[in-house]
């Protein structure tokens, strides 16, 4: 048996899937490394802007690319604005207690889960891909949407980075991170930041779920796996830091990917929870740099 | 006249009072020292006056303007700076990034900044460098740097000689004398007594959270028991 064919698809796949992940475990490694809020919720808001490009799709006629365009743009900023208003009216009035802040997301998730099927139903519905065509290898044909998705959250990624490292937004929300009251003494309205913070997380998680929804089918339970994967992804890389997270990512992305497609995708899942266990035991404060560092 | 007012400042740790009734006027070029011992109150009235800590009452005016209502942000911005006990500078942030966040609190202009520099002229070959990995005399520097950049019409200097050397606390005296000398209005908490004689206008003897006397420094220099009676330290 040839297995170049093989490994390259799983290397394919497994980068897609590391782009998606990269976006979501971003959007809440982010919400807790600035705020020390562990949100539950994040995995709703991927399935927001899955559900918000179904209803873009639904509502909006013409070719595909034009519905899935303004999914794009205007389902991360509704949940963005959702998140803001979520931060204002729950999250602050608790003062960012690290336990209640944890019921209370889950409290939120529930909330919307139930929203979502109240109003949508039960069905998993699917959405065109923008765009159909197939880029040709010498062993198969793979599609070129989804070398989009990979091309979508590098750009989004980078943008991250420089946002924090080089923009007057990102100094003040690292400063924030480091040092709530002192930030205070300075200026920085912390509680504005705290909100800024949680609605850009939400919004990381709702482009991804906008990108991934081609490829699988938006339905109101979609949440919890990325939510899990996040999670791992999170811890492995080391909780707030950005680098350690895009590693991470794509380190479990591309493993999941080969075992998936040269063992079974229960393997992979296994892996990466053996693989969290072992982070926890030898290395707690993740694979990658120091613990709250961006 | 009377630059920053505080009166009737009350604050609580859970049930346990920790301000009753703080008063403090300041005026422009003085350097007013509250003396007291450890858990006095001395740092709580500082983040009182900040807003970092919920007060229960009290009213603070600072140029005529009433801040009272105002959200702890808003403070910095009317013109007080607070140089916290302990440094707390943003350690993973470089010296040029600290140094920013003291300028865009007030949007202050590069003549602040210059300023700063000019008194910290180390800080100028480090500017590149996390401020975490300075010398504790550097990071106190830095700390006083960052609130000058502010451009405060009343600084807070919360123990800025903890822990220093002898040629480094030279430094921060004589950066307090400038301060003095340009019209800041200053006050000092400190635990050192040989730090604050040299520089302070008036001394404020606090315990259990109040006032309890205050003097003129020739007053003290002039009766040193004074120190004794209230703070506890040899004559």
């Amino acid at each position: 048996m040839d297995i170049a064919p093989y490994l390259l698809l799983a290397t394919l796949e497994g980068l897609v899937q590391a782009s998606v992940l990269m976006l979501t475990a971003l959007g809440l490694s982010l919400v807790f490394g600035v705020m020390r809020v562990v949100n539950v919720a994040h995995g709703e808001f991927y399935m927001l802007g899955a559900v918000g490009a179904w209803l873009c799709a639904t509502l909006i006629p013409g070719h595909p690319a034009i519905s899935f365009a303004v999914a794009l743009i205007v389902a991360p900023l509704i949940v963005g604005l959702l998140a803001a208003l979520a931060d204002r009216a729950i999250l602050q009035r608790i003062n960012y207690n690290p336990e209640a802040t944890i019921v209370s997301t889950i409290g939120i998730s529930y909330i919307i889960q139930q929203l979502t099927l109240m109003t949508f139903g039960p069905d998993a519905r699917a959405v065109d891909p923008p765009f159909y065509y197939n880029i040709r290898f010498p062993w198969f044909g793979y599609s070129s949407y989804k070398f989009f998705i990979i091309g979508v959250a590098v750009a989004l990624v980078a943008t991250l980075w420089l946002l924090m490292k080089h923009s007057k937004m990102g100094l003040l929300m690292r400063a924030t991170q480091y040092d709530r009251e002192t930030a205070l003494n300075f200026g920085i309205p912390v509680g504005r930041v705290y909100s800024a913070v949680f609605a850009f997380g939400a919004m990381m998680a709702a482009v991804a779920g906008v990108l991934v929804v081609p490829n699988s089918q938006a339905h109101y339970l979609m949440g919890h796996d990325p939510l899990l994967m996040s999670f791992i992804v999170v811890i492995v890389g080391g909780l707030g830091s950005i680098p350690g997270t895009i590693a991470a990512a794509v380190l479990i992305g591309l493993s999941d990917g080969l075992l998936s497609v040269f063992f079974s995708p229960t393997l992979a899942k296994i892996a990466s929870t053996l693989l969290v266990a072992l982070v926890l035991v030898f290395k707690p404060q993740g694979l990658f740099g120091k613990a709250g560092r961006i | 006249m009377s630059v920053m007012t505080v009166e009737g400042f009350d604050a609580f740790y859970g049930r346990s009072q920790a301000l009753r009734g703080f008063s403090v006027e300041l005026r422009g070029g003085e350097v007013l020292c509250l003396l007291g011992r450890n858990g006095a109150g001395k740092t709580t009235a500082l983040k009182a006056i900040m807003g970092t800590i919920r007060r229960t009452a009290g009213r603070i005016v600072l140029d005529g303007r009433d801040l009272s209502a105002l959200p702890a942000y808003e403070i910095p911005r009317a013109g007080i700076a607070h140089v916290p006990q302990g440094r707390r500078l943003f350690a993973e942030l470089t010296v040029a990034e600290n140094l920013e966040i003291g300028l865009s609190t007030r949007k202050s202009s590069r003549r602040a900044l210059d300023y700063a520099l000019g008194l910290f002229p180390v800080l100028t070959e480090r500017m590149h460098q996390r401020s975490g990995t300075l010398s504790g005399g550097e990071q106190t520097m830095l700390t006083m740097a960052r609130a000058m950049c502010i451009e405060p019409a009343v600084i807070l200097l919360d123990e800025p000689t903890e822990g220093l050397m002898p040629s480094a606390i030279a430094g921060i005296r004589e950066a307090v004398i400038r301060l003095r000398d340009n019209g800041v209005a200053v006050l000092l908490v400190e635990q050192r007594v040989d730090a604050v004689l040299p520089v302070a206008d008036r001394v404020a003897f606090m315990d259990h959270g109040e006032i309890k006397a205050r003097f003129t420094i020739d007053e003290v220099r002039n009766d040193l028991s004074l120190l004794h009676r209230y703070v506890g330290v040899g004559a």
